[in-house]
């Protein structure tokens, strides 16, 4: 136990020099989670986006828009509106970024729509809120795809030329069919999924976990080539006690390292975890996965390069397969694959957690990732003994 | 022996169908000093990795303070100290934090490590840079600190092979002097070296190792002896040697006398005996002597005898 804890203690003083591991332990993991969330988590419940509004046209069409699509929304608390009377005017704001985007409904709107011309809603975006931008821009096609479907009605029943009353008719119509839009709203927790944010927060966290762990006993290689596994061979300790303090010192670091990326996710980015028990059970468990199969994966290898690169090409189709740089809802059928991989299940963990889920919720997603660290720590220990000569 | 530290007998181990130490045997009493020799090759290290426990043998014993010892046995690697050939430390760590480490592992207690880390930086001659990452040293200190390391607890017996490779004459001074030091306390050590000069003043005894097997064992007057190797007398002289070698070959005690334009060499059991004679015998040809030299024969020439090749190559 002596020994194992003098090793245990060494390797990580080494590791604590080596940046390399703070960059994939903490660093990649939030960054990356932070970028994807940005780029393909859209809406989330802290997503307000601040538009303006020029309502040059003033017509019946233009009201639709206003009253129908773009106050509920704001009443949701999806967007700001600010009315401002020129596109000139939206223009400045975009600029000096008070708001992200601008809707110009330009003047002859209405009739032009009422005429059987395709609706077009100018969004005016700031280059820095493309999320934003994006979102307006949405909102808009929605809005002149459900006028299309309109007009082709009152079209096809009317004939080439559009009488006064066709036209008041798609007015009317209009105002029916342009049923309040909705943006998705993540927050929804009976749907036992988990928020955008938490999700890319705790895909990337494992995802990276596998490549954090990896020098765990890959070390064993670097031992040997400095010479110093013949000396720890000599030395009065067993021989297991080398691969036990090997094996712990990627137990620790990659609590360690998730555990700080548990705290710095919920505090910079607002992600929500769930209750702490269980979010701890689901992280130990999967950290005892992650290092027994990049163990188990070492053990294959003969030289510590060798290891890493192929320890580095499993954690990354476990980490595709497993679903991290997708939400699971979003796969369909092929979300069963998921379950192939210790990613998979941490995340359906985390999911349950987030649905509400009391502890038994996690238990067979504690059990999978066990039984994944359970083969993958008695790989190695059957295979490490070719590992232990000098 | 059942007061050797260590024992060992018919060590061997095979690499394929190459047999790299076949059935090899020596011990080493306590306050005893070992020499292992032998060319390149010949199994001295894969033996040693056998003895300390580090590789696993195919055939043989292993008594260490007569207590059965193999890869496993936790109590009796404690009473080792090792001294890899290769170089075995953690370039990342301070020579003081590898000295604590290995400390540690032998189960030191914390005020041990410290007053032995000292102790050691001391013997090396590093306790000034002590505190320095060791990436940055030379490797005649990096080969100090790998001694050091072997020293940093108190072995029954200490290993070390071939410690003093690339180790400036000071320093391998002064670990020399550590080691006789040592020994002198009743330390048994196990010593493998190319260096004639440190067999000769380390070692009570020596083997030679060749091609995996013990070719004679003893101290340096028994090898030689063994071998029949004789007194080597050289004659610088003037005069006709020609005719002065004629005449010492007459001598009974002669072996064996050749002679070039300006030298006499004369080979002869013990030159003490027959030097004066042999002076004699040379002034009587008329030739005048400038110098003389005796030569006993050394480790040097009984390895040559016995493997073919020079200790150094
Ligand atoms: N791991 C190994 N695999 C295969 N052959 C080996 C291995 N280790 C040693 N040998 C072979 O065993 C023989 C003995 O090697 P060893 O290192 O014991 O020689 P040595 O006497 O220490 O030589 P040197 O004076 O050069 O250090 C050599 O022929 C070597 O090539
Ligand atoms: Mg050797």
């Amino acid at each position: 136990m002596r020994a194992i804890t003098i090793i245990l203690f060494k390797d990580l003083a080494q590791r604590a020099r080596d940046s390399t591991l703070f960059v994939f332990a903490i660093g990649l993991p939030l960054g990356m989670a932070f970028v994807l969330n940005l780029i393909l988590g859209g809406g989330g419940n802290s997503f307000t986006a601040k538009y303006a509004l020029v309502d040059a046209d003033r017509g019946p069409i233009a009201q639709v828009f206003t009253e129908q699509v773009l106050v509920p929304l704001e009443k949701q608390g999806t967007l700001s509106l600010r009315r401002v009377a020129t596109a000139e005017e939206a223009g400045r704001l975009t600029e000096s970024q008070e708001v992200q985007a601008a809707f110009v409904l330009p003047a002859g709107f209405s009739a032009g729509v009422q005429a059987g011309a395709p609706a077009t809603i100018q969004v005016v975006g700031s280059v820095d809120a493309p999320v934003a931008v994006q979102v307006a821009r949405e909102i808009g096609e929605a809005f002149a795809t459900d006028l299309r479907s309109v007009q082709l009605a009152v079209t096809v029943a009317g004939g080439a030329t559009l009488t006064q009353e066709q036209r008041e008719q798609i007015a009317e119509r209009a105002r029916t069919v342009a049923a309040p839009l909705s943006v998705r709203d993540d927050s929804n927790v009976a749907t036992r999924e988990l928020d955008t944010t938490t999700f890319y927060a705790a895909g990337m966290a494992m995802f990276f976990l596998f490549f954090s762990v990896v020098f765990s006993v890959t070390s064993l290689f670097d031992e040997r080539r400095s010479g110093t596994l013949a000396r720890l061979l000599a030395a009065p300790i067993p021989r297991s006690a080398i691969l036990a303090g090997k094996l712990l010192s990627g137990v620790l670091v990659g609590i360690v390292s998730t555990a700080i990326l548990v705290v710095a996710s919920s505090l910079l980015m607002g992600a929500r975890w769930g209750d702490p028990l269980g979010v701890g059970i689901l992280i130990v468990a999967a950290v005892l996965a992650a290092t027994g199969m990049m163990a188990a994966v070492a053990t294959f290898a003969r030289t510590s390069e060798q290891a890493s690169n192929w320890q580095s090409v499993i954690a990354m189709i476990l980490g595709m397969l497993g679903g991290v740089f997708f939400p699971v809802a979003n796969l369909g059928s092929l979300a069963t694959i998921t379950f192939a991989t210790p990613h998979g299940w941490f995340l359906r963990g985390l999911s349950d957690l987030a649905g509400g889920g009391s502890l038994s919720a996690i238990l067979v997603p504690t059990l999978a990732l066990l039984a994944f660290a359970v083969v993958g720590f008695a790989m190695a220990l059957l295979r490490v003994g070719r590992m232990l000569q000098s | 022996m059942s007061d050797a530290v260590l024992a060992c007998d018919g060590l061997r181990k095979q690499y394929g169908q190459m047999v790299a130490v076949d059935g090899i045997g020596f011990s080493i009493a306590e306050g005893e000093t070992y020499g292992l020799l032998g060319p390149n090759g010949a199994g001295k290290t894969t033996s040693i990795a056998m003895i300390v426990g580090v590789l696993a043998r195919d055939a043989g014993d292993v008594l260490i303070d007569g207590q059965k010892h193999d890869v496993n046995s936790v109590k009796t690697k404690s009473l080792i100290g090792y001294v890899p050939q290769e170089m075995a430390l953690y370039p990342d760590l301070t020579a003081r934090q590898n000295l604590r480490f290995f400390g540690r592992m032998y189960g030191l207690s914390r005020n041990d490590i410290k007053r032995k880390t000292d102790e050691v930086l001391e013997i090396i001659g590093l306790a000034d840079r002590a505190d320095e990452t060791i990436g940055g040293f030379s490797g005649g200190m990096m080969r100090r600190l790998n001694i050091g390391v072997g020293l940093i607890h108190r072995p029954r017996l200490l290993i070390l092979d071939e410690p003093t490779v690339g180790v400036d004459p000071q320093s391998r001074n002064a670990i020399l002097d550590s080691v006789e030091q040592l020994a002198g306390e009743g330390v048994a050590v196990l010593y493998t070296t190319h260096y004639m000069e440190e067999a000769e003043r380390l070692c009570d005894r020596v083997g030679i190792v060749d091609k995996g097997r013990m070719q004679a064992e003893g101290t340096r007057r028994e090898l030689v002896a063994m071998v029949g190797e004789h007194d080597r007398v050289t004659l610088t002289a003037e005069g006709d040697l020609a005719r002065a070698a004629a005449a010492l070959r007459e001598m009974p005690e002669a072996r064996q006398v050749s002679h070039d334009e300006s030298r006499i060499e004369l080979m002869v059991p013990e030159a003490g005996v027959v030097l004066a004679r042999a002076l004699h015998e040379v002034t009587e040809a008329g030739v005048t002597v400038r110098s003389v030299e005796v030569r006993e024969p050394d480790l040097e020439a009984v390895f040559l005898h016995l493997t073919g090749k020079a200790l150094r190559d």
